[in-house]
């Protein structure tokens, strides 16, 4: 009987354990196994049975780390990043605590025409800016046109960024102002009236009380935006046909995407997206460790 | 509760089953059930087929463009599945048959030779004894142009590339809104095209040796003088299949296309209000006189190592022969999947029936076997996908930045062959 008892909790990690194994670890011990592998053809490479998977140790790791379009791409991504996070996390702190406001009017439906875009898929949002950035067919440019000024060309060089960080901030503010608001919410309206009684304008509630009483979830919504950013590639992808200067490998994943599926290499490719899975967790963890660390401080 | 949950497994292993009988040999009864992957609608072909055939049943299940599909077809025979037959571009043919994926049916469909040019043939035997598919549709290359436009602004069709920039020019001095056409970097295929009529083979091979040609002297000319062009702004230089090159075809800022005889169809849909409007010319030549032109496009029906491995790659066979040489076949491609169909005999046949949309050239068909019969042969291999994709990038960077453009082609050319010495492939120089 006990040791039946003792074998209930497996039990039950059963599923979640089995889930884990066959569509998390598997997969990455996969990528791993490809990554240290590689296709080798003899002679002409026609023909049945002309390629031959060989072992190749670290060779892809260095292929991939000595590409310099990698780190440029890193580089790009960066840049996005560091243009995207804080002015969406910025507008959906602004909107929430606007929401907050006790005389808001209007509060479901503005919080439904925000949260709104979050629920168009990436790649529909991608399309309908891709058109409204084409000069010769956006109504945008028709107008500052007519009115005597010529757009900015928002499809090259930096005028891309722009681009791209409008897409996903007029996606991604929604989501992270519900999550913002869900927290400002949950504070204790005792806190205002106290503060209001000591002669505390709004302004100054917003800046004294609840954004410090909304730390956990201004962390979270900035971990999760970051880890979004890094994965930045149905919004590129989408707009690459319609301009000249999105090269296949702007972003570390569609440089992943071109090695693996368009151009064959699915070794290297996998090697490409261990690094970069390998810089991810890093990069999450010391986060984590350094705003752990700060709490408990 | 339980009991349920039982009976669920119970079901479920049942289903489990079921399903593994299906993906088993074909019983020996019934006919043979062949899949068919295409991008071209040939569903209704497939049902002539299926209406006379009844020992031999074909699927078809439409697909995504041609690059998606190589991709997918590829991945799915790692898995050792996909389909019997496939829709493959001339130039993918050497990459499915290096990854394995098409299967040498010579014994089945060798006497479907007589019925293609030498050119195409080649081109689905690889210059080997094999033949790993039948030629569907060839598409050779020509000029279009806004007849009206050219009238309105003094402009006349010009026959040599000299000419073809002298018009470019002068257009642009008429009116400087416009432009003659675009170049544009996110398809190859053309600039591949070019090439061939210019002279260059990008891939060949000499016993188990390749040889890449990619930088070769005419494909340098012909990047040189589409470089010049932008570079002199009496060109456009932004990329085809935008809502945007939509607009200037349509609305006249672009006046002329390179491009193959498949264009009408393009033309209809790109530019729905200039039917009538428009005229197939010849591709203007290198020198004066010739009647060259190269290939953008064109494709075969290939058949899997999967068909051959579950024993169905006679049928298959049998079916891509009637599907491509076949005149009633041929006649329903035309009209269903409006292909320029690559068997010699069809070219000149009553199938083909003046395009909708150039009511204006009741010729059309017979120019374009005219036309046809300049074509150069092209050389395609292994690694055509890297060549194509670092053409986009590399080219898309020289268009906007109006750089050189033999530079560009370089870059195309050295990654092309580090990716093949990479791989193991025996490569020359």
């Amino acid at each position: 009987m006990a040791h039946t008892r003792r074998l209930v909790p497996h039990g039950f990690l059963a599923p979640a354990i089995v889930l884990f194994g066959l569509f998390f670890a598997l997969p990455i011990g996969y990528a791993a196994h490809l990554s240290l592998h590689s296709m080798q053809v003899k002679g002409l490479g026609l023909g049945r049975n002309a390629r031959e998977e060989v072992w190749v140790g670290l060779d892809n790791y260095a292929t991939a780390l000595a590409d310099p379009e990698l780190l440029a791409g890193a580089g790009r991504v960066l840049r996005y990043g560091a243009m995207l996070v804080p002015t969406m996390l910025g507008l959906a702190l602004l909107f929430a605590l606007l929401l907050d406001l006790p005389r808001t009017r209007f509060r479901a439906f503005s919080r439904l025409a925000i949260f709104l875009p979050y629920a168009v898929p990436g790649i529909i949002a991608s399309l309908l800016w891709g058109f409204l950035y084409l000069p010769s067919v956006s109504p945008g440019y028709f107008l500052l046109n007519a009115a005597g000024w010529s757009g900015p060309d928002l499809l090259h060089g930096d005028g891309l960024f722009l681009a791209l960080t409008n897409i996903s901030v007029w996606g991604g503010t929604g989501f992270n102002m519900i999550v913002i608001y869900t927290a400002l919410r949950a504070v204790p309206p005792e806190l205002y009236e106290s503060a209001r009684l000591d002669g505390c304008s709004e302004a100054q509630i917003a800046w004294r009380i609840k954004i410090p009483l909304i730390r956990p979830s201004l962390v979270l919504t900035f971990f999760f935006s970051t880890i979004a950013t890094l994965q930045v590639f149905a919004e590129p992808m989408t707009l690459r046909p319609l301009t000249n200067s999105l090269t296949f490998t702007w972003s570390p994943y569609m440089k992943v995407y071109r090695d693996a599926f368009v151009q064959g290499g699915l070794h290297s490719a996998a090697a490409t997206a261990v690094v970069i899975a390998a810089v991810t967790l890093l990069l999450s963890f010391s986060f984590l460790k350094l705003v752990n660390r700060r709490a408990a401080s | 509760m339980q009991r349920r949950t039982a009976l669920a497994v119970i079901a479920l292993a049942g289903s489990l089953a079921l399903t593994g009988c299906d993906g088993g040999a074909p019983a020996a009864t019934g006919p043979v059930e062949l899949t068919m992957w295409s991008w071209a609608s040939l569903q209704k072909v497939a049902e002539m087929w299926n209406a006379d055939h009844p020992d031999i049943k074909v699927t078809v299940q439409e697909q995504g463009g041609g690059d998606e599909l190589v991709t997918k077809v590829i991945t799915a025979a790692k898995a050792g599945d996909g389909p019997d037959l496939v829709q493959a571009e001339y130039q993918m043919i050497p990459t499915l048959v290096s990854n394995d994926v098409l299967t040498d049916v010579a014994e089945f469909a060798g006497g479907a030779e007589d019925s293609f040019s030498e050119s195409v043939w080649k081109q689905v035997t690889l210059g080997s004894p094999a033949v790993y598919a039948i030629p569907q549709d060839t598409a050779p290359l020509a000029l279009f142009y806004r007849e009206d436009l050219f009238t309105q602004f003094g402009l006349a069709v010009p026959k040599t590339w000299t000419e073809f920039a002298e018009t470019a020019r002068q257009l642009k001095q008429k009116d400087p809104n416009r432009a003659l056409t675009t170049f544009s970097s996110n398809d190859a295929g053309l600039f591949a095209g070019l090439s061939q009529q210019a002279g260059a083979t990008w891939w060949q091979t000499s016993g188990d040796t390749w040889k890449v040609g990619v930088d070769d002297e005419s494909s340098r000319k012909v990047a040189d003088f589409w470089g010049g062009l932008v570079k002199d702004g009496v060109i456009d230089n932004q990329p085809m299949y935008t809502p945007a090159w939509n607009k200037a075809l349509n609305d006249g800022t672009q006046i002329a296309w390179v491009s193959a005889v498949w264009a009408p169809g393009t033309l209809t849909t790109s530019a729905p209000d200039t039917k009538g409007k428009w005229k197939m010319a010849p591709l203007p030549q290198w020198t004066a006189g010739a009647a060259k032109t190269g290939s953008w496009g064109g494709s075969a029906t290939g058949i899997t190592g999967k068909a051959a491995k579950d024993g169905k790659a006679q049928a298959a066979a049998k079916f891509a022969t009637w599907l491509n040489t076949d005149p009633k076949a041929i006649a329903a491609l035309v009209k269903e999947a409006g292909v320029y169909p690559a068997a010699t005999a069809a070219q000149s046949s009553g199938a083909l029936t003046t395009p909708e949309f150039f009511p204006n050239q009741p010729d059309f068909y017979a120019l374009a076997a005219d036309i046809a019969k300049g074509t150069a042969a092209a050389g395609w291999g292994p690694n055509v996908n890297v060549a194509y994709n670092t053409f986009k990038d590399a080219f898309g960077k020289a268009a906007t930045e109006k750089s050189s453009f033999p530079a560009a082609l370089r870059t195309v050319h050295e990654t092309t062959v580090a990716d093949m010495k990479k791989n193991g492939f025996k490569i020359e120089g």
